[in-house]
């Protein structure tokens, strides 16, 4: 069973309801799809830790073999390469790696080489199993490190709990291309319902199932309230504002190893999301 | 010397945006001529895709409000030169080139990634 964490807002308790939920599961893989910001690792400091390269392909381009076709830059619908000064040019951040450009050309003139673009940790904290993407820092897409991080789960037969990247584009719908279930963390704000919003209309288009989680409450935030009840989506969780959660959470500290009341909130998540997942 | 300026649907204003402006002016030796930008409609890469349009067209100098970094790294490698274009009015934006009143545009966006 593969659960991702999404909100739509950063800030709003993704990687607070993914590390709880992973570690209320004990054996169970956490993954952080937050590759820009994967700060799951925080929290785990995961021991025996190993590294992977996640790289992807650019093209480039034998000067003596091309005729100036420009097969290859109408070919790209991204308009990543420009022929200028007699040779084709890519622009690295605008290429989708997709090879299109080698396929096309007739005189062989492009090969394509590996670009380095992030990598993959894997390692444990007691019986969870923690696996972190690291994009590097000035790449435009984390697209390519996500996929990697995912791949490396694949095969996992413990639950696995995806934590995703802020947003709805395209780096949280690659997160969450596996998922059987969604768990969507609110904030009871005007901003964070905005945006809740945002992300339920990307699972509700994916066709995921969906359970609403809110983070930080003090009172209930009406409108968001209403929308659940509309829309017939569960709210199964409050997780209350708290000056001692926030402590522990700065503190890097996982809430469920600390205190009793919060375990109990996210194993009683944990068993409401596997009543969900058929 | 060839001189490209993006222009707007009425064909006569400077269009504030550069790699997806409807139409380019091209100008050489007090001959003008108006094209259609092929990039206009892009989804994405518009600035990389006009910016060999332009050079494509032998252009030397262009006058814009503004463009983005990939665009202008193509205009360097190419050796085109950019200014900033004064005012609304094309027609006048040449007379000012003309006249050297124009100055070098130097800040580049980072580009809009499709966004509009």
């Amino acid at each position: 069973m593969k659960i991702a964490v999404l909100s739509g807002k950063g800030g709003a308790g993704k990687t607070l309801v993914a590390v709880n939920l992973a570690s209320a599961a004990g054996r169970a893989v956490y993954v952080d799809c937050d590759v820009e910001e994967p700060n799951g690792r925080l929290f785990w400091k995961p021991d025996d830790v190993k590294e992977k390269t996640v790289s992807t392909l650019l093209p480039t381009f034998d000067k003596d073999r091309c005729t100036g076709c420009r097969a290859c830059v109408k070919f790209c619908r991204f308009h990543a390469l420009i022929y200028i000064k007699e040779i084709p040019q890519v622009f690295s951040e605008v290429c989708h790696s997709c090879g299109g450009c080698a396929m096309v050309c007739p005189e062989k003139a492009i090969s394509q080489v590996k670009k380095p673009v992030g990598h993959v940790e894997q390692g444990y904290h007691g019986e969870t199993r923690v696996v972190t993407g690291v994009l590097n820092l000035g790449e435009a897409s984390g697209v390519p490190v996500i996929h990697a991080a995912l791949d490396a789960v694949k095969r996992a037969e413990e639950p696995v709990i995806v934590d995703c990247p802020p947003g709805s584009a395209c780096s949280a719908m690659e997160s969450i291309s596996d998922a059987d279930y969604c768990v969507l963390v609110a904030e009871p704000t005007a901003f964070g319902f905005h945006n809740f919003r945002m992300v339920h209309e990307l699972v509700t288009l994916l066709g995921k199932p969906c359970g609403v989680v809110i983070n930080k409450q003090d009172a209930p935030y009406a409108p968001l309230e209403d929308f659940c009840r509309e829309k017939n989506l569960p709210i199964l969780e409050r997780i209350p504002y708290s000056p001692e959660y926030a402590r522990l959470i700065a503190d890097g500290k996982i809430l469920s190893e600390e205190n009793a009341e919060a375990r109990d909130l996210f194993r009683d998540l944990l068993n409401k999301i596997g009543g969900n997942v058929g | 010397m060839k001189i490209a300026i993006p222009l707007d649907e009425n064909k006569k204003d400077v269009c504030v945006t550069f790699g997806r402006a409807p139409y380019f002016l091209f100008s050489e030796d007090g001959k003008t001529e108006i094209l259609e930008n092929p990039a206009a409609q892009s989804q994405g890469g518009a600035g990389i895709q006009a910016a060999q349009f332009l050079t494509d067209q032998h252009t030397d100098v262009l006058i814009t409000v503004r463009c983005g970094q990939n665009a202008a790294d193509v205009f360097q490698t190419a050796g085109i030169k950019i200014y900033k274009a004064e005012g609304t009015d094309a027609a006048e934006n040449l007379s000012a080139m003309a006249e050297e009143k124009l100055a070098e545009l130097t800040h580049f966006h980072a580009g809009f990634q499709g966004i509009r």
